[in-house]
């Protein structure tokens, strides 16, 4: 059976649990098993809704583990929980998805268990006939690099990639949810300390993971005060500003802004890159950007190169240009 | 305090990553080499610690003898003490490194008492194994959350945050405890003159050891299939401004 670990906040399951059932789906038929879920301390509230999504994306059973100490994410107490689950039910694998929350429960049961554990795979062949070795593919470098690797183990622990697959359900729909089965966890109370205490809400609106549109400004912006025109042009297209590692490096911007390997992957319907290199480390966040429009005084710039569309100019002449032109077409009557 | 943070030694690629013809590595012939993001924070966080409760940094990493420029770089932004694990500059595997890890911080720990705080890299720029922290920390015995971008340390305890989609989550635990930071946690500062003269006369500890190999092996790096894009050059400067708000327009946006 291959178990897959579902991502959840609070009972409200998210888009990593998903894609990792999708993801799941696939190999649990190049395994020649059933796939099973696993939501740790959903709470019983969650349990129906949980288990509909999961039959929905092709889970044949879910189990559900609940005690106190999982009524919030806590990853000691999440990984403790899916050491148990692991020796109760025997798994010939198990998947999360790749998410910040998924490789860290993950690496906590590998810890524990002192077992491998292999993050964000975009491709898995098990083991020709049961038991050997496992082949994958892996993300190295945030996406910049593959990695084939090899793994000898019993139960293999495996995270898919982020955003690897899309998710989907399975068709046609199952007529019935999965039967869903307790299982019964002991967990140590001192597990508590890193169980997460409180929460704070920022902002609400556009983020920039889902801002439909980025003006994003690069070195070649030369100052804080030189993104006040980016900000202007975003304003108008209702979309934000994202930045490159040497505008947050010379304290232009703030990191959440940045764009990249180490910041935000963007997928906005066109992202408007100005003064920007196009580096792979900020390339990896940007490539999921549906259109780009680059703007740069280098036509060899590697962004150039590989946006779909190109000015080749200064940006501070640029930018307030385009803007004045989309005022001048709104204000026609 | 006494705050020890692990770093990585990355190559610093450009436009393009190239690997090595056996395909088991980066080619860094033309390359120069640095601290990985994560762990580049990781330091000035542990300095600013140091600095607001009159402490001390020691800076690990695991890596070849060249590995000691990142132990010198981090001495030359405010770091007291570097420890080399060396290696031979293969990769080891994760299992194999946070072994390896354990066994150093252990001796260290045998020498001069627990850290009070240790801090990783949420995860490695290079190989992005998402593990290295968890299993050091899990076998020294020490709490561990990922993801972090705030700390806050308040005498015996210490208060994290990590960022989620529109905000952030808070942790609290008693030190001793270790964490996985992220870029962004804070801007970390360039060396001084003072600090470069500083870092040369860093006294590196090199600490040889050994650790069994795990069970997850490297077969061959390759660059995933690039999307060629023809790229339509809508002209130079302000001028092509309405060529681009057509384009703008195209897509529903104006
Ligand atoms: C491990 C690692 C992780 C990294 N992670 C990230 C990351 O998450 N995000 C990220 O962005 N980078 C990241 N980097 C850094 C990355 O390698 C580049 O250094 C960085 O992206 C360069 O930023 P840039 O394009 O703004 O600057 P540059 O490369 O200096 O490019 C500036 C560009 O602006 C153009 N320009 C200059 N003036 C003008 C003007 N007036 N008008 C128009 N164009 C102009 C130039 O032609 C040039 O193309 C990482 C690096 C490493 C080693």
């Amino acid at each position: 059976m291959l178990l897959v670990v579902l991502e959840h906040d609070r009972g409200t399951l998210g888009e990593p649990a998903r894609e990792a059932l999708t993801f799941g789906r696939t190999l649990a038929a190049k395994m020649g098993v059933e796939m099973h879920a696993l939501a740790i301390g959903a709470g019983a509230p969650a349990t129906e809704q949980v288990a509909a999504a999961s039959g929905d994306h092709g889970a044949a059973r879910l189990y559900t583990v609940d005690h106190d100490l999982l009524s919030d994410f806590g990853p000691e107490a999440w990984g403790q929980s899916l050491v148990q689950v692991i020796n109760t039910l025997q798994p010939g694998a198990v998947l999360a998805c790749g998410s910040e929350r998924g490789n860290e429960v993950m690496a906590q049961a590998a810890a524990r268990l002192d077992w491998p554990f292999v993050a964000n795979c975009t491709d898995i062949i098990p083991p020709a006939g049961g038991g050997g070795q496992w082949s994958m593919t892996r993300i190295q470098w945030g996406g910049s690099l593959l990695e084939d690797a090899t793994l000898t183990t019993g139960t293999a622990l495996l995270t898919c990639g982020l955003h690897t697959v899309a998710s989907a359900p399975v068709e046609p729909a199952p007529v019935a949810p999965p039967e869903t089965q307790a299982v019964a966890v002991e967990l140590d109370a001192a597990l508590a300390r890193t169980v997460v205490k409180d929460r704070v809400v920022l902002e609400a609106g556009v983020t920039l993971p889902t801002a439909p549109v980025v003006v994003g400004g690069g070195r070649g912006v030369g100052s804080a005060e030189g993104f006040a025109p980016l900000e202007e042009l975003a304003e108008l297209l209702g979309g934000r500003v994202g930045c490159s590692r040497a505008v947050t490096n010379n304290g232009w911007r703030p990191h959440s802004d940045q764009v990249g390997q180490t910041g935000t992957r963007i997928a906005p319907e066109i992202y408007i890159a100005s003064g920007i290199s196009g580096a792979i480390q900020h390339w990896v966040g940007a490539m999921g950007s549906k259109h780009i429009l680059a703007i740069n005084i280098d036509p060899e710039a590697n962004m150039v190169v590989k946006a779909n569309w190109a000015v080749i100019g200064d940006l501070h002449q640029v930018i307030p240009a385009i803007s004045a032109e989309i005022r001048r077409r709104r204000d026609r009557p | 305090m006494r705050v020890l943070c692990c770093v990585k030694r990355v190559p610093a690629p450009g436009a393009k990553i190239n690997v090595t013809a056996d395909g088991l590595a980066v080619d860094a012939a033309h390359l120069g080499f640095t601290t990985s993001p994560h762990e580049e924070c990781g330091v000035e966080e542990a300095v600013q610690i140091a600095e607001r409760t009159g402490g001390e940094v020691t800076v690990l990493t695991l890596g070849p003898a060249e590995a000691a420029e990142q132990l010198r770089y981090a001495a030359s932004v405010g770091a007291h003490l570097g420890v080399l694990v060396s290696t031979d500059g293969a990769a080891w595997d994760p299992q194999r490194t946070a072994r390896a890890l354990t066994a150093a911080i252990e001796s260290l720990e045998a020498g001069s008492g627990a850290f009070d705080l240790i801090l990783f890299g949420n995860e490695s720029a290079d190989s992005g194994g998402f593990q290295v922290g968890v299993r050091v920390a899990y076998a020294l015995g020490r709490p561990i959350v990922n993801g972090i971008k705030g700390i806050e340390v308040d005498g015996p305890v210490v208060r994290a945050r990590r960022e989620i989609d529109g905000g952030f989550e808070v942790y609290e635990m008693d030190l001793p405890a270790a964490l996985g930071v992220k870029e962004g946690i804070n801007l970390p500062r360039y060396p001084t003159m003072r600090g470069r003269l500083a870092s040369k006369k860093l006294e590196i500890t090199t600490l040889v050891l050994d650790a069994a190999g795990g069970d997850q092996a490297l077969v061959r790096l390759h660059r995933p299939t690039e999307t060629v894009s023809q790229t339509v050059i809508l002209g130079d400067g302000p001028d092509a401004a309405p060529a681009a708000v057509d384009v703008l327009e195209e897509l529903g946006l104006v």
